[in-house]
């Protein structure tokens, strides 16, 4: 048996198939249309079941020959993304139908992809391109598998689209109220979170600098800084609505209080970074405190500042969709939230959701990468 | 004890600093409102008067500190717990569902945490999509879980539950993936060399030396758990809850109201990292930690 690695995922999904074969029809149609053959019924995987079958059966035993690991990964890849699209092609139309069969299949298929996934960890290339490509695609074939259940699940067995939309309506929607999207991420994003987190983030920069400059200060913040970063400060959303109006500079006003006591927490605790070597170095150079300061102290406490800055990124734009839910005018992706949750529109609320989720991303992301790029010396940058 | 009493002062006078500058900011946010009223009533009133008048309106702008306090002090020991206005009663209420979202964040995060830990497929394929989902402004999808939970029949404590719950999940297994990576390679070998098994080194290296991690990324959960709970409470327009207070101070216009609530939420919350803190230190000391 030299030639054959068994895996046990592999083994499962086509004892899966072989299940789903003997189980017999996959939709209720195509049952009915066995059950009675004369007459003629539309059914759903007319000509594709045997082929779908084939396909996981055959990527199946293939992943299980000995051949390098990559030719396996690419076998299972193909395999069980070719079955799936089959599956949920063929389900178009009869949403709902689905019988048992159908979800040993997707079963399988997803076994087939937790295979590849399994083969893609244990790779470990040499070359830095190879395993930054490794690093995207494992996640990515994650990531795209729970969508594909997803839609697999809520068309299949028929979920109320209340419930839970299957993600190409999700898609569909977003394609569809690009103009509306536009106009709350403006809203929400361009006028309210820009404005207070940098307004919040340098507030609590400066106040850290003068707690800085004044130890008692500084002894006197710092556990009530730390204190406050458990409370609910979202909480304060309906003052600021009442105070402020329902534009929004109300919004704007909770990210700067959610956001200003991350950073002057971060920002005391990176000012104390710096080594005592360092700071004796500069003395012995008769540095003063602002060169100190602005020469050594600060770029020390980049990295401090930098994980203050990301915190805020995700706090800031969840204060000022929560502060929506106070009031608003018509526009914001917290207030299209809120309205089209009552209106019963669920699949507007996962196009703003998803919008949300990738504003969030790439804020994250554009403040990950102005960190790389200025603490080029920090080890954990530098480390390869 | 020198460093407690180090702080003391500093953070005594600069809380008091607040309230003084809490002060003024109630008169000078309540005096236009004042100056309209005494107008309308045909009232000339010395400083002190006005001033005194501007601390005690019954819908100020920024009701002043006392007003809160005797607000909170009402409601808090002198109605009987069982009025849907005393807010130990609306604080339970929110207290009750996050501890639920709390126990089953922590439970989820670790189960998680240890697959995580384990299966290398899992490492490579979930932990980036976690981190990523930190960025996510994950409060967004409160109202939706708790309407089409409602929609099938499912209301009351486990929505509320179930995004606490999702708020205090990833900080327990980002803490808890790393404390269970902590035991250093030396002592990977050592237990290698003891002929451990994958379960012994488990439950006899990897959990004790995980602790300090569960405890410090728990306490940063509960707080994440009341945030969601509170927040969880608001779209329904809940009947009861430190958020339901929240909104329906809003609604009328009761400032005191909210300030109270407020209150109410951070006492809560302070209570809540108190007692993870707590059990973490009594934790620490029955597994024989000496203080550092």
């Amino acid at each position: 048996m030299n030639w054959l690695k068994p895996s046990w995922q592999a083994v499962l999904a086509i004892l899966l198939c072989l299940v789903a074969l003997a189980l017999g029809a996959m939709s209720k149609p195509e049952a009915a249309a066995l059950a009675d053959p004369a007459a003629s019924f539309d059914y759903s995987y007319f000509g594709l079941k045997t082929p779908m079958i084939g396909l996981a059966v055959l990527a199946g035993l293939i992943s299980m020959l000995r051949i390098s690991s990559l030719a396996e990964a690419v076998v299972l890849f193909i395999g069980a993304h070719l079955v799936a699209w089959m599956l949920i092609s063929g389900i178009t139309g009869f949403e709902g139908t689905a019988l048992a069969p159908y979800f040993l299949l997707l079963a399988a298929a997803w076994l087939l992809a937790w295979r590849c996934v399994a083969v893609l960890s244990g790779l470990r290339p040499t070359a830095k391109g190879e395993r930054m490509a490794l690093r995207l695609i494992i996640p990515a074939i994650f990531g795209a598998w729970i969508l594909i259940i997803w839609e697999a699940v809520t068309r299949g067995a028929g979920i109320p689209f209340i419930l839970l939309p299957p993600p190409s309506a999700i898609g569909a929607r977003i394609a569809r109220s690009l103009p509306v999207l536009g106009a709350d991420v403006r809203q929400t994003i361009f006028k309210a979170v820009i404005f207070g987190y940098v307004v919040g983030s340098s507030a609590g920069f400066l106040v850290a600098i003068a707690a800085d400059r004044v130890p008692f200060l500084r002894r006197g913040l710092l556990p009530i800084g730390n204190m406050v970063s458990a409370l609910p400060i979202i909480g304060v959303a309906p003052i600021m609505v009442m105070w402020f109006g329902f534009d929004w500079p109300s919004k704007a006003a909770v990210v700067i209080i959610m956001t200003f006591f991350p950073m002057l927490v971060n920002t005391v605790a990176g000012l104390a970074a710096s080594g005592h070597m360092e700071r004796d170095l500069m003395r012995t150079y008769a540095s003063s405190y602002w060169p100190t300061l602005l020469k050594l102290r600060l770029p020390a406490a980049a990295p401090f500042i930098f994980n203050a800055l990301k915190i805020n990124s995700t706090l800031a734009l969840i204060g000022a969709i929560v502060a929506e839910f106070f009031g608003t005018p018509v526009v914001g992706m917290g207030f299209r939230i809120s309205t089209e949750v009552g209106r019963m529109n669920i699949d507007m609320v996962w196009a703003e959701i998803a919008v949300a989720a990738l504003a969030g991303s790439v804020f994250y992301g554009v403040v990950a990468l102005i960190e790389r790029a200025v603490t080029f010396w920090h080890p954990s940058v530098r480390g390869g | 004890m020198d460093s407690f009493r180090d702080k003391l002062i500093p953070v005594t006078s600069i809380l008091l600093g607040v309230v003084v500058l809490w002060y003024i900011f109630a008169v000078v946010l309540n005096a236009p409102f004042q100056r309209d009223l005494d107008r309308r009533a045909n009232e000339t009133s010395g400083t002190v008067e006005f001033i005194g008048k501007t601390l005690s309106q019954p819908k100020p702008t920024l009701p002043a500190p006392h007003q809160v306090a005797v607000n909170f002090f009402e409601n808090t020991f002198l109605r009987p717990i069982t009025s849907t206005r005393s807010l130990v009663y609306n604080a339970w209420v929110t207290l009750s569902s996050t501890l639920l979202g709390f126990a089953f964040g922590t439970a989820l995060g670790i189960i998680i945490a240890v697959g995580i830990v384990h299966v290398a497929t899992l490492d490579r394929s979930l932990m980036p999509w976690i981190i990523a989902s930190q960025t996510i402004p994950i409060l967004a999808v409160a109202p939706m879980i708790i309407v089409v939970l409602a929609a099938i029949g499912v209301t009351g404590l486990i929505p509320k539950a179930m995004i606490s719950t999702y708020l205090s999940f990833f900080p327990v297994t980002v803490g808890m993936v790393k404390g269970l990576r902590s035991p250093e390679l030396m002592h990977l070998d050592l237990m290698h060399t003891y002929n451990a098994s994958a379960s012994q080194t488990f439950w006899k290296l990897r959990v004790p030396a995980s602790v300090p991690f569960l405890f410090t990324s728990m306490k940063v959960a509960v707080a994440a758990s009341l945030v969601g709970a509170i927040v969880g409470e608001l779209p329904t327009g809940a009947v009861a809850g430190i958020g339901a207070k929240l909104l329906a101070g809003a609604y009328y216009s009761q400032s005191v109201d909210i300030w109270s609530a407020l209150v109410a939420g951070s006492v809560v919350a302070a209570l809540l990292v108190m007692v993870v803190g707590i059990a973490g230190r009594l934790v620490d000391r029955a597994m024989g930690g000496r203080p550092a």
